[in-house]
């Protein structure tokens, strides 16, 4: 196990703003702060009008890290260069998400605080196939 | 009101992300990397952290009857645990295996990542954008949700 206390406190800190986020959006707004949903609803090729709320939240979302590092400095992250990755990833994320009813946020943390079963065998479902598929890349394929 | 709600969650939502390292996809696959010997349990604390204020708000909602500047709270989704949730739960956990990014990381990691970050946003957005022209009953599934 690579546990370092300081990242995991780090994450603790991270995930109670991302909890108090949600709580806000839910007690204010009555509101679900899942990202898939808050996007896809912004992303519909049908016609029809942008709701305000998404744009918002998706704006403070982008914006954030970026006034962050100004401020902070600019976080070191490892995204891959594999373009055929990038894509395909991108694209299941998005369709997979949608069609599932929510991610890591929606059925993650609001579903699962809620107890609802749909999110929690969503939950377990995701994460099950992800931690296969990255056990299927880094064992078998060396990538 | 709403609006400006939305932004600050918005925003505290983003420096979560960030404070928590969830934008980084190296995190994220060390921690769904249960078999490669270094497990990275990080996403756990930052799932557990999460969760405690949105248990506490669900018990608030409870108690409150509706919200404070909406007319209800959400309610139960009208279908259950079928083919199209865990279909679409496996096709998303695929993905976020592939390259370490689910929604909310990736659009927070705009502004950090550079292009490749951009590459998967913008199929990120396709898949998203192909599911809305799929030809599907309409549940609460298919309808937007509001942030």
């Amino acid at each position: 196990m690579n546990f370092v206390l300081n990242d995991a406190l780090w994450g603790l800190a991270g995930g109670l703003l991302i909890g108090l986020s949600a709580a806000l959006l839910l007690l204010a707004n009555g509101r679900i702060a899942g990202i898939s949903g808050i996007v896809g609803a912004l992303v519909s090729l049908k016609p029809g009008p942008l709701p305000a709320e998404n744009i918002a939240f998706i704006a403070g979302l982008v914006a954030m890290p970026a006034l962050y590092s100004m401020l902070a400095g600019a976080p070191d992250i490892g995204v891959t260069g594999n373009v055929g990755a990038l894509i395909a990833g991108g694209l299941m994320v998005g369709l997979g998400t949608r069609l599932g009813g929510g991610c890591t946020s929606g059925h993650g943390v609001c579903g699962m605080s809620r107890l609802s079963p749909r999110s929690i065998a969503a939950t377990l479902t995701f994460m099950a196939v992800a931690a296969l598929v990255v056990t299927a890349v880094r064992t078998y394929l060396g990538l | 009101m709403r609006i400006i709600v939305s932004l600050i969650a918005g925003c505290v939502f983003g420096l979560g992300l960030t404070l928590s390292d969830m934008v980084d996809p190296e995190r994220v696959l060390g921690f769904l990397d249960i078999a490669g010997g270094a497990w990275d349990p990080t996403l756990a604390f930052v799932m557990g952290g999460a969760m405690l204020p949105m248990i506490a708000a669900w018990i608030a909602a409870s108690r409150l009857g509706r919200p404070a500047l909406a007319a209800s709270f959400p309610g139960r989704p009208a279908s259950g645990i079928d083919l199209k949730l865990t279909g679409g739960a496996a096709l998303f956990g695929a993905g976020w295996g592939l390259v370490g990014f689910c929604p909310g990381p990736a659009l927070a990691a705009t502004t950090l990542g550079g292009w490749p970050v951009w590459v998967f946003v913008a199929a990120m957005l396709a898949g998203m954008g192909l599911f809305s022209v799929l030809p599907a009953r309409q549940t609460p599934l298919t309808s937007a949700s509001r942030a």
